[in-house]
């Protein structure tokens, strides 16, 4: 009996799968942790707006869930070796996050998906973003940094308390302006007089970028189409896979009377904004 | 069998009919995409199966597509797909350059429309067809051609009569009988049965009072199924003559064992990969050293070795 010898490989494997060891878990406010873990390539060479898929551990008496948990990468630093992300004490599986400590290690599947897209002629992006959004956001303001663009970052929340990252973002040499509930200054009208206000002062991006957020989107495609200003957003899906073979995750995009279906994992999680459908 | 066999020198290969396989393990139809050639090198596999083609697009069921239960998963995807051109156009491509065998998994809403597709997907480059005929059949009041070992024989006589490629049948547990059905299908020609699909379930969100599925109900995979569909791959194993493929649960080389001991000649994995994207490979080496540890020069020898007691009752009443 002949035994088919195999050729080798013709494609590049960038994504990987491994227990990382969990520098540390701490809180950042009441909402929300901060989780560090050491990591090496493939892993540290996640691109923003890439996410990895997370086996999330058991705790508190529950079982671990069954599914992975998809999460947007905060911060991937191929120098310090480390991995992170920011995310919002929520559902089963961001609970059971919150459980690590460290010493523990977390089973971690990444890079994943498509990320953010900077054209090299843009000179200047506006990132808006809400809540846990601002984390997918953040490493792209530090890439557009990177490639000598102009960055506002308008960062909205709930209260004033828990605006996230302004100071990295701020290290990232943007214009940070950051919006809350509080005292109304996160209202659609207001966002609108601001955004109109950068193009009436000659200021308007050449390109704008949102996370986690309906009421932000349908603003920035307004702004987008009636300035011909083209933008991305990042959006959000349960899971299963994360690599484009269970067709869980898909969501509408395109002409809104026949929409077409994409895979969120595989096509996204960045998508063109003025394609994209609320959800 | 051989002792002290070194882990180089096992053969790995199993025949499935006419079709030699380098190993064992093949991806369960419907968990595998292209994207798995980022995490894997895909030449390792025994063969590659696609996710279920139909002739005409189709857009799939209603979200949320997916739920997870205990140690399992429901799932009621809908088969979406782009359609026969798309996929002559798009994936065969794909796998030409790859050494493993493609099985190319179809679906149809009647017999004659698998006949049809069947004919259209032999071409160069297709090693086999596996029919998903857990389906429904729009000609039998929207029941599984699978449900009833009369309709699995019409299907299988029309596919067989369409074409000469070597054509698996996948079974589906929903049904009293499976191996009077995997005998229906040995008799009209099928080459292999694919022990089996999901399991008709269904979940609840107590908040909601909503159905978990957007569908209502949906199959159930991954760990919580493996005895029930080894049990099933034990009793079709033992009722047809044609190779069985073991397809339920499988997570590790022991499983992959337990399988071959019931009677598979090959197996396939489905949900472990949406958890663990390497386990195949894993598996296939798990299963090597499980040979070399028992001194098993050839895996396929393992196939059907379950040691049985004298007398066991198999029936409805055995427990």
């Amino acid at each position: 009996m002949t035994i088919v010898q195999p050729r080798k490989a013709i494609f590049p494997r960038p994504v990987a799968e491994q227990a990382l060891a969990v520098l540390a878990n701490d809180p950042v406010n009441d909402d929300y942790k901060h989780l560090v873990l050491q990591a090496g390539q493939p892993f540290t060479q996640a691109q923003p707006g890439q996410f990895f898929h997370l086996l999330c551990p058991s705790g508190d008496g529950l079982a671990a869930p069954y599914f992975r948990r998809p999460m947007s990468c905060y911060r991937a630093d191929p120098q310090a070796g480390r991995l992170e992300f920011l995310y919002k004490l929520a559902g089963r599986g961001t609970r059971a996050l919150g459980g690590l400590h460290a010493g523990d290690s977390l089973n971690v599947l990444g890079p994943l998906g498509k990320g953010f897209r900077l054209h090299p002629d843009w000179r200047h992006i506006l990132v808006l973003g809400r809540g846990v959004g601002l984390a997918t956001l953040a490493p792209l303001a530090e890439a557009a940094c990177a490639s000598g663009m102009r960055i506002t970052a308008i960062l909205s929340a709930r209260r004033h308390d828990l605006v996230m990252s302004a100071e990295r973002f701020a290290a990232a040499g943007a214009d940070v302006l950051p919006v809350h509930d509080d005292d109304g200054s996160s209202a659609p009208e207001n966002l609108h007089q601001i955004l109109e206000g950068l193009v009436q002062a000659g200021n308007a991006p050449d390109a704008v970028f949102s996370c986690g957020s309906n009421r932000l989107l349908r603003l920035l495609q307004d702004y987008g189409r009636r300035h011909g200003i083209p933008g991305q957003v990042a959006v959000e899906q349960q899971m299963a896979c994360g690599l484009g073979m269970c067709f869980c995750c898909v969501r509408p995009f395109g002409d809104a009377a026949a929409p077409e279906h994409r895979r969120v994992c595989w096509d996204g999680p960045v998508f063109d904004m003025q394609e994209t459908h609320e959800c | 069998m051989l002792t002290g066999a070194s882990v180089k020198n096992i053969d790995m290969s199993v025949q499935v009919g006419a079709l030699t396989l380098q190993n064992p393990v093949m991806p369960a139809s419907g968990t595998f995409a292209e994207g798995l050639a980022r995490v894997f090198d895909l030449n390792d596999l025994g063969a590659f199966v696609t996710k279920t083609i139909t002739h005409e697009k189709r857009q799939g069921n209603a979200l949320p597509r997916v739920a997870e239960t205990a140690e399992g998963m429901l799932n009621s995807i809908g088969i979406p797909s782009k359609g026969l051109d798309a996929f002559l156009a798009d994936v065969l491509p794909f796998y030409a350059p790859l050494c493993p065998p493609l099985i190319v998994s179809i679906s149809a809403p009647t017999a004659d429309g698998f006949a049809r597709l069947a004919r259209d997907v032999s071409l160069p480059g297709v090693a086999a067809i596996e029919a998903n005929i857990s389906c429904p059949n729009l000609e039998a009041d929207g029941r599984a051609f699978a449900v009833s070992p009369e309709t699995t024989a019409q299907v299988v006589a029309k596919l067989r009569y369409a074409t000469s490629l070597p054509l698996w049948v996948k079974l589906s547990p929903n049904t009293t009988d499976i191996a009077a059905v995997a005998r229906a299908a040995e008799s009209e020609g099928a080459d292999a049965v694919v022990v089996a699909n999901t399991i008709l379930g269904m979940a609840i969100d107590t908040e909601t009072f909503k159905p978990r599925l957007g569908n209502v109900m949906g199959g159930l995979s991954g760990a919580a199924v493996k005895p029930i569909i080894l049990r099933m791959t034990y009793q079709v194993a033992r009722a047809v003559k044609i190779p069985v493929i073991g397809c339920g649960g499988i997570g590790n080389a022991e499983d992959a064992v337990e399988y071959l001991l019931a009677g598979a000649a090959a197996v396939q994995v489905g949900t472990a990969t949406f958890l663990h994207p390497a386990v195949m490979p894993e598996i296939i080496a798990g299963l090597r050293d499980f040979c070399a540890r028992r001194g098993f020069a050839r895996l396929s020898d393992l196939s059907g070795a379950l040691r049985e007691p004298a007398e066991v009752a198999v029936g409805e009443n055995a427990a």
